[in-house]
């Protein structure tokens, strides 16, 4: 389940979101109430909850461990359908919510960081790109990992295990963090991008003064303007000043 | 001239380490090497430049910084562009060299624009896989594994030829227009460093800004770090 859980999102879409997914996920699970015999496939009781487990659901993926654990834990049970339909529901919107603060503002974004700061203070290609991957993947699999043993653990108290502190405050401490980690790395790695070198010089003290007034000019955009699309545009308009001129 | 004949061998690798990189933005297993900062160093190393990669993907990191993949939202696919961009900055450079001015605005066009479109991929991806839903609604209801592990299987490989298709046509079209360019570049190279630098670094700061505003203090930690960044610089300088 723990490495099918990794491929959560391959069927995602518009119509059931993760819920084809979740099922693919249980599956093996589920095997448990079909019993032994040829026409195990055709077991009524694991159809059904084959058929309630594919169906839609939303969660962040990293996540989902614990809907997976506990929702194969209820079943396995036997509690009513009605019960695990319920249950099922109700998981969706704080694994979304939490999962979000906590991975995609705050772990993502912290790890890039370090990778640009470890990049501005002139490591190499690799220790960069497995600095990044080796912190990033020691969040993200520890997460799934506890997500799963606490879904399973819980059951229908899976609750209990979203007051984990790291899940409630986690956030706050990674995103300070990653702040300080922004602004330490956004100089050097600038510095190191231009060539080094004196940064008195002209180009260096352009950049030093160009780049906080377009910062505040893409802050005051935000909601109308995304910037890398305007940076497209603009290195578009590069392009074609310097092949004309 | 254009070197069709490098382009025929890197086309291959460059082409499945894109699909690889494309499935992992959202299907398997979001362990983020398709994130710019990794995605295009090994574009770059498997063209024997991974240092070239490497600025091409620190650049194209500050605008996925701005990006987040929040689920059913429709945001860039940096992963399959990434290596395509990595591939095109690294091209012609050696080793542990910096890319030429030119080629890392060309490597970046490419990488902006081909993620632009692989966001727009993934959304037809996601709808051909709903459609697949709608026909197999019944077998669904009936709990049929053979249709939910289906579903998943193509969901998969329909996202890995993707990334693969996304990645080679970046690769293609941006060596080509690359190559064709570079020779009727004329600006000199370190104002075209400081034009990219100072775009790039802006989006990353405005996206820092804008990211952590419901923490409290970051923003101060923020600017306070950002001070003593700029006091190393100047010192180290």
């Amino acid at each position: 389940m723990l490495l099918r859980g990794f491929t959560i999102q391959g069927s995602w879409n518009y119509e059931l979101m993760i819920g084809n997914g979740m099922g693919f996920a249980l599956e093996p699970a589920l095997r448990e109430l079909r019993g032994d015999k040829a026409s195990a496939e055709d077991n009524p009781e694991y159809r059904a909850a084959l058929a309630r487990e594919s169906a839609y659901f939303n969660a962040h993926p990293y996540l989902t461990g614990l809907a997976i654990g506990a929702l194969a834990r209820v079943e396995l049970d036997r509690e009513s359908p009605e019960r695990i339909d319920r249950f099922r529901k109700t998981l969706c919107g704080p694994l979304g919510s939490v999962g979000d603060r906590l991975v995609w503002t705050a772990w993502l974004p912290a790890c890039s960081l370090m990778a640009l700061f470890l990049f501005g203070i002139g490591a190499g290609p690799w220790v960069v790109a497995l600095g990044f991957l080796i912190v990033y993947n020691l969040g993200h699999v520890g997460l799934r990992i506890w997500a799963l043993d606490a879904g399973w653990k819980h059951g229908l108290r899976v609750a209990n295990a979203l007051g984990n502190p790291v899940l409630q405050r986690g956030a706050n401490y990674i995103g300070r963090v990653a702040a300080v980690l922004a602004g330490l790395a956004l100089p050097l790695a600038a510095h190191r991008a231009v060539g080094g070198g004196s940064p008195i010089a002209a180009i260096p003290a352009g950049i030093v003064i160009a780049t906080p007034l377009l910062a505040v000019l893409l802050v005051r955009l935000h909601g109308r303007a995304e910037g890398w699309k305007l940076i497209f545009g603009l290195l578009s308009a590069l392009v074609l000043y310097s092949v004309v001129h | 001239m254009i070197d069709l004949l490098a382009l025929r061998a890197d086309l291959v690798p460059l082409a499945l380490m894109a699909g690889v990189a494309g499935l992992d933005v959202v299907s398997f297993p979001q362990a983020m090497y398709s994130r710019p900062i990794v995605a295009a160093t090994l574009g770059g190393a498997v063209v024997g430049a991974p240092m070239a990669g490497l600025v091409c993907g620190a650049a194209l990191e500050c605008l996925a910084l701005e990006a987040l993949p929040f689920g059913a939202s429709r945001y860039p696919e940096w992963g399959s562009a990434s290596v395509a961009a990595g591939a095109v900055a690294a091209h012609g450079t050696a080793g542990a060299a910096v890319p030429h001015a030119a080629d890392l605005v060309f490597a970046l066009l490419v990488g902006i624009g081909a993620a632009w479109i692989g966001g727009w991929t993934m959304v037809r991806h996601r709808q051909i896989i709903g459609w697949m839903v709608n026909r197999k609604r019944e077998q669904l209801a009936e709990g049929n594994p053979r249709t939910v592990v289906g579903l998943h299987l193509f969901g998969l490989g329909a996202d890995l030829l993707r990334g693969v298709l996304l990645g080679a046509t970046a690769l293609i079209i941006g060596r080509l227009v690359a190559q064709a360019a570079q020779d009727v570049w004329s600006l000199p190279s370190n104002i075209t460093l400081g034009f990219v630098v100072t775009s790039f670094a802006a989006v990353a700061a405005a996206a820092v800004w804008k990211n952590f505003h419901a923490i409290s203090g970051t923003r101060r930690l923020f600017l306070a770090a950002l001070a003593v960044g700029t006091a190393v610089v100047m010192l180290r300088g």
